[in-house]
């Protein structure tokens, strides 16, 4: 037992001295983090503002103008171009000039006035002429959140064109926002991307370890000796169970110091499920090491399984968005689990222990490919 | 057998074969090692000698065959035989990015060593095999010798009663390789048996007792001398001025074996089944009265080529 204990440290030891050795891979573990979160905090929002779209202005007068500044008040839009035939208007969606086209016909101010939501005393009607909109949103729907930017412009307030007071609507329901009343992606965002960034390097880490030695001709040197299968996989992973902990540190401070991200969960927690999922990547990437010939099959077979693991994890698309199906091959990634916990932990406060069936799941997870990693690992050059 | 004659040998094989796919590597080889003596693999490339000594060492199972290797039966007792055995690779198999002691401590852990073993045993081969100036310089950026130095040491650092060196000296220089066999015969004066691959002559001479592989296949074994003492072929040597004329040909005729050139002279050998060799080759119309023929002693290397090569030959 002690003789092992010894083996393993001697892995470790190695594995650190060569890490501290390779400039470039220790220079990633502090990189990759800092850069996507910056990048990432910064890039992904999904409050779209600022389309940019044209307008086919058939009326001319100074209403349809006062239309489209009012529309432009609210930063959704950015008219960029005018165009004088609905084809050229249509043309330019085509060649992605502009995402979307504003169609103000010219009857707009007879529309306008008989619009209910203008409210010049006139009943609601049932007539036709009464209830027509006042001009048409041509729109670009391929991307689906530019399509609902421009959706929502469909009830905007026109009380500030008429300088009239306002006829609101009392709202069906009352929403109360909680962890991120403000809304901002980057709360979201933030939390995801250790999961993310934990994902993508602790796989590459792992996937490279046992094939590397293999391409170095380290390993025929390896299986001479009485280190055994399991000593080795421990040995490869605790090290950078290390490193993905100093990630993390730098995931959330930066969150916290540069997109004010608050981590209101409990500390310990958080160190716990983080510390299950490094396991579990890392655990994963040491499973592709043993079936890869070649570091470059490691590289390929990673990126293979990395893109579902992030695509379906919800860091980006809700889970709950997905058909059941998807939602099945997602619970097989260790990825949407941490998802969901370190969500929880950081943005809700929320206990491990209510969430146990995802802390389970990471442990078992962790378990297994240890198993198949050792027992693909075969001492014999056969 | 009794106990006794069983520990007085390091290594018994019986029948051992071993098949990749279609390509048998090592085929029925039947092999003897006595303890304490340096024995020789000896043969061209993709003879054999690896994929025996990894089934030696419990590395590849074999496809049939017996082997008892230091009293472990293999493959079943490969991970109690790891203790008794060192093993240098053909390739340098430890870490070019860790300094000569990092990777002498690595090894010294792996195998158990205690801490106060470690120290001792570290300063004592870093004086050996001359690396302690090179004991903080990273194992990558050494010389080929100081590289081989460094890997016996690896391979030795848990005194193994057993040694394989998988053509140990394929990248060293004819001084070094004439250090690294003295200190060969200091280990195998302790009382290490080494098992070691060659393809060069003056190596496999050095040995005690030799195996000449060709194709998987044992075509002889003995002690250099009686190698070369039991050749029945016979080798003449041939002082002439149009050598390369002459060499072919005399390799046309169906009684000669083999001919080299060497510096001035040409190395003829010829079979067994001729009783007046020299007559022979003095009727051939290149020859002159005026060159000198002459028998002598045969060397290593005519003992290798008319053992192997039957099918390649001319």
């Amino acid at each position: 037992m002690l003789k092992s204990w010894q083996r393993i440290s001697a892995i470790i030891i190695k594995e650190l001295l060569q890490l501290s050795r390779d400039k470039m891979t220790f220079g990633m573990v502090i990189m990759i983090p800092f850069v996507q979160l910056i990048l990432f905090g910064y890039a992904i929002n999904t409050n779209v503002k600022n389309i940019p779209v044209g307008v086919f202005d058939q009326s001319q007068t100074s209403l349809s103008r006062a239309l489209q500044q009012t529309i432009s008040a609210t930063n959704v839009v950015n008219f960029t171009q005018h165009y004088h035939s609905l084809s050229s208007a249509q043309t330019a969606i085509d060649s992605n000039e502009v995402r979307a086209v504003l169609v103000i016909p010219n009857d707009v101010s007879q529309r306008l006035v008989r619009h209910p939501s203008v409210g010049f005393g006139l009943p609601p009607s049932s007539k036709q002429d009464n209830n027509r909109p006042i001009a048409q949103w041509l729109v670009d729907g391929s991307d689906t959140m530019i399509a609902a930017s421009i959706k929502s412009l469909r009830n905007m307030p026109l009380v500030e064109l008429l300088d009239n007071p306002a006829n609101r609507n009392t709202a069906t329901f009352e929403v109360t926002l909680l962890y991120n009343p403000e809304q901002k992606s980057v709360v979201n965002i933030v939390p995801g991307l250790v999961a993310v960034i934990l994902t993508m390097t602790m796989i590459m880490f792992t996937s490279a370890a046992i094939v590397r030695e293999q391409e170095r001709s380290n390993m025929e040197m390896l299986i001479t000796t009485p280190l055994a299968s399991m000593e080795l996989m421990v040995g490869k992973i605790v090290p950078y169970i290390f490193i993905g902990a100093i990630q993390v540190v730098i995931i959330l401070g930066v969150g916290y110091w540069l997109f004010h991200v608050p981590v209101n969960g409990d500390l310990l927690q958080l160190v716990l499920a983080t510390f299950l999922f490094i396991c579990a990547s890392l655990v994963l990437g040491l499973v592709i090491s043993t079936l890869a010939k070649s570091q470059l099959q490691s590289m390929q077979m990673t990126v293979f399984l990395l893109l579902p693991s992030i695509l379906l994890s919800g860091f980006i698309f809700p889970y709950e968005g997905m058909p059941v199906t998807a939602q099945y091959i997602a619970e097989a990634f260790p990825a949407t689990h941490f998802i969901r916990l370190i969500r929880g932990i950081v943005l809700r406060d929320a206990q491990v222990f209510d969430m146990s069936y995802d802390m389970m799941w990471l442990f078992i997870f962790t378990v297994l490919g240890l198993l198949v990693a050792t027992f693909r690992f075969k001492k014999t050059l056969d | 057998m009794t106990i006794d004659s069983q520990q007085e040998f390091a290594i018994q094989a019986r029948g051992l074969s071993r098949n990749f796919g279609n390509l048998t590597a090592v085929s029925a080889l039947d092999l003897v090692v006595e303890k304490k003596v340096i024995y020789g693999f000896l043969g061209p490339n993709g003879s054999g000698k690896t994929t025996a000594i990894r089934l030696l060492t419990g590395l590849l199972k074999p496809s049939t065959g017996e082997v008892n290797v230091l009293d472990c039966k293999l493959p079943q007792e490969a991970n109690k035989l790891r203790l008794k055995i060192g093993y240098m690779t053909q390739k340098f198999s430890l870490y070019d990015d860790l300094t000569v002691k990092e990777n002498l401590q690595f090894i010294a852990k792996i195998y158990g060593l205690s801490a106060n073993q470690q120290k001792s045993r570290l300063s004592e081969l870093l004086s050996i095999y001359q690396l302690n100036q090179q004991s903080q310089q990273l194992a990558g950026s050494m010389s080929g010798g100081q590289k081989q130095r460094l890997a016996l040491a690896a391979a030795v650092i848990h005194k193994p009663q057993l040694l394989f060196l998988d053509e140990p000296t394929s990248a060293v220089d004819p001084q070094n390789r004439r250090d690294f066999w003295e200190q060969l015969f200091d280990l195998c004066d302790q009382g290490t048996t080494i098992l070691v691959s060659t393809h060069y002559m003056d190596e496999a001479e050095r040995c005690h007792k030799l195996t000449i592989l060709e194709n998987g296949i044992k075509r002889a074994d003995d002690s250099p001398q009686n190698l070369m003492a039991n050749m029945t072929e016979q080798v003449i040597e041939i002082s002439a001025n149009d050598l390369r004329h002459i060499k072919t040909q005399l390799v046309q005729l169906p009684a000669v074996i083999s001919a080299s050139q060497l510096g001035e002279s040409l190395r003829v050998l010829v079979s067994k089944s001729e009783n007046n060799p020299i007559s022979l080759l003095r009727k051939q119309p290149s020859i002159s009265a005026t060159d000198k023929l002459a028998i002598v002693r045969p060397s290593l290397e005519d003992v290798f080529v008319s053992t192997t090569g039957k099918e390649l030959r001319r």
